[in-house]
């Protein structure tokens, strides 16, 4: 088997930078499921459908002559409003039930957006060009394009944004007071219901800009959100709630992972292998925790 | 089992051998409900009655279809050869070695099924509520993309099953998937009411309502859970076998492991008709089946937003099921013992 990966070591050095940027990307939609995980404890598995949606709104964009890259700015706030209407329209009915209940009901959501995009953008793969150009590393053996650089750039802006507006905020601090103990927000005056409302626009807003960089860098098309659902669930779970530094390193960990799996493997396997590094991750984590059950029995 | 209830049964056995001739050209359909209803009624053995919410017994299904097809052509024929050559008939099946083929291809896709639930169980099941639903789902989008990456079952192409044998007749076709369907469909619920008689169904209802106590009561729960699932991959892995023949035609992300389509199915059929029942997945099955051919072919094309938006409205507003919503309606009938005192009390504490 010839690998091209082990012999001809610049190859390892894309598939490294290529993944960490790919992996800041992931990170800041992971970021906002860890959100609405924490505060609102449902799981959306239309995070990715959300994505796409952000993505077809810069592709809308370049279509009609705007460079992009501005979508980074427009997405976010049409999404944000799409966001606060899944919201009022669902999510506030299955936000105290069983979370197989917001399994479920988010996963209606996602064959319903995956379908109402195909409807209205059509089944192909497309992609917004930004025209950037390219950069390259090493002699010329490392090609990174200066759209991925600009996207994991954007994307590390608006983390640090957030996370500077959460700790400062008024609705920032209530909304972590929400996550922290709901009960106990609400008998001090915390508008919940309102609090719920914003953080899913929020989460929804995070994914709309996290769609435009990629309708930039990569590809989008209407079926495609599953997958980015599983990513970011899968980064949340190895990174835990509310650990920003371990949901930025778990994302880049994914990003290499994937671009490895991509060599190594072939593109074919690409998404079939994330979803069972999700399975493997999965079981590892039952076992590590069955055997601390076992210590406090 | 009382007089009436050996009634309903022959009644509905009789119905069930005689469809075919009362509505000769449903055929095809009536052999999908019949599925339909073997799948939903697997996943609420873990769904309902174990409280565990599995995505992936669509791993099962597609396992059977895949392995029950390469067996019958296998067996008789280079399988690469066939897949290759795609859907050109270059070897035909005569009629004893189809029936040989897809006898044995049926063992197989019970077999090996359960013996993968088995193997895999004691990982997977260990999982708690959220995390063993998007793991499971993630096993079953993850069997359908590899599958869709191996040459020798047809890779992103497809996999054309044997065509049926000229026997004479136009309708042999259609009559022997249908009583074979059926014929599963009678297996399956005659072993799952045999099932939910015994011991067994308890146990797996106190897996339900709190795991931690039932194992505190000496019960080993990882035995039973795996028990329960290896079942389920049974009579999965044999509907997914009749499946592949009904269709024709095995695409590994479309017919297959097709989560965004039968892997939702069979939970909301479930949910539709009542989990945690004998009788709900039946009539859940049932009446989505009807209402989905009814939508399928009036509004071409927009099926999947009305699915979303089904899936939306049944997990929101009818979580109970139709089973649920009549026990509230008329409790007598299930054998619960009301108080009409104690319900008027009720009402007016509301």
């Amino acid at each position: 088997m010839d690998f091209l990966v082990f012999q001809y070591p610049m190859i390892t050095v894309q598939a490294c930078l290529d993944g960490i940027l790919l992996g800041v990307l992931f990170a800041l939609i992971a970021y906002g499921m860890a959100l609405q995980w924490g505060v609102m404890n449902i799981i959306n598995i239309a995070q990715g459908d959300l994505v796409i949606l952000g993505g077809y709104i810069a592709y809308f964009m370049y279509l009609y002559g705007i460079h992009p890259a501005w979508g980074v700015i427009v997405a976010p706030v049409i999404m944000y409003f799409v966001g606060i209407a899944i919201y009022k329209l669902v999510i506030n009915k299955v936000v105290d039930r069983d979370l197989f209940i917001s399994i479920l009901a988010t996963f209606g959501i996602s064959i319903l957006f995956m379908q109402l995009m195909n409807f209205a953008f059509g089944a192909d793969v497309v992609l917004a060009n930004s025209g950037y150009g390219t950069t390259m590393l090493f002699d010329s053996n490392v090609v990174l394009p200066n759209s991925k650089i600009f996207s994991a750039f954007i994307s590390i802006l608006f983390a640090v944004c957030l996370v500077i507006y959460m700790k400062k905020s008024k609705l920032g601090r209530a909304i972590r007071a929400t996550a922290q103990n709901t009960r106990a927000a609400k008998i001090l005056g915390v508008d919940t219901e309102k609090v719920y409302a914003a953080t899913f626009g929020i989460n929804a807003a995070l994914c709309g800009v996290a769609g435009a960089l990629i309708s930039i860098t990569f590809t989008i098309h209407p079926y495609m959100g599953l997958p980015y659902t599983i990513r970011s669930f899968m980064i949340v779970i190895v990174a835990g709630l509310g650990n920003l530094p371990g949901v930025a390193m778990s994302g880049m960990g994914l990003g290499v992972f994937e671009e490895f799996a991509d060599y190594i493997l072939g593109t074919e396997f690409r998404i079939g292998s994330v979803f069972l590094l999700l399975v493997l991750i999965l079981v590892y984590r039952r076992f590590k925790l069955s055997r601390k059950r076992e210590y406090l029995k | 089992m009382n007089k009436n209830n050996l009634i309903l049964y022959i009644g509905i056995l009789i119905f069930g051998l005689a469809a075919p001739y009362i509505f000769p050209a449903f055929k095809v359909q009536l052999s999908i409900l019949c599925i339909l209803i073997v799948l939903a009624i697997t996943w609420n053995i873990q769904g309902g009655e174990m409280g565990y919410n599995t995505f992936g017994n669509i791993l099962f299904y597609g396992l059977g279809m895949y392995l029950c097809a390469s067996v019958q052509v296998g067996m008789f024929f280079p399988l690469a050869e066939w897949t290759e050559s795609g859907g050109e008939k270059t070897f035909v099946h005569t009629p004893a070695q189809f029936f040989q083929g897809m006898a044995a291809g049926l063992v197989v896709a019970a077999i090996v099924p359960t013996i993968v639930a088995g193997l895999i169980g004691y990982a997977i099941l260990g999982l708690r509520g959220h995390y063993f639903a998007i793991c499971t789902l993630g096993l079953g989008v993850a069997a359908g993309e590899i599958s869709g990456g191996i040459e020798i079952i047809g890779a992103g192409q497809g996999f054309t099953t044997p065509p049926f044998p000229n026997v004479g007749s136009l309708e042999a076709r259609g009559e022997f998937f249908y009583f074979l369907s059926f014929l599963v469909l009678v297996l399956t619920f005659i072993a799952v009411k045999a099932i939910y008689t015994t011991r067994f169904k308890l146990i797996l209802n106190a897996i339900r309502d709190n795991e931690d106590k039932a194992e505190a009561m000496g019960i080993e729960t990882m035995k039973y859970k795996i028990i329960g699932w290896m079942i389920s991959a049974f009579f999965c892995g044999l509907a997914g076998g009749i499946m592949g023949g009904l269709v024709g035609y095995i695409d590994s992300t479309d017919v297959a492991f097709d989560g965004r389509e039968m892997g939702v199915f069979m939970v909301l059929m479930a949910i539709l008709g009542g989990k945690g029942t004998l009788w709900g997945p039946v009539i859940g099955a049932t009446v989505f089946h009807i209402f989905k051919e009814g939508f399928w072919t009036f509004f071409l094309g927009w099926q999947y937003v009305a699915l979303g938006v089904l899936i939306v409205v049944i997990v929101i507003y009818f979580p109970e099921g139709i089973m649920g919503w009549l026990r509230e309606k008329y409790p007598e009938r299930f054998g619960e013992v009301v108080d009409e005192a104690d319900r008027k009390a009720q009402v007016e504490i509301k």
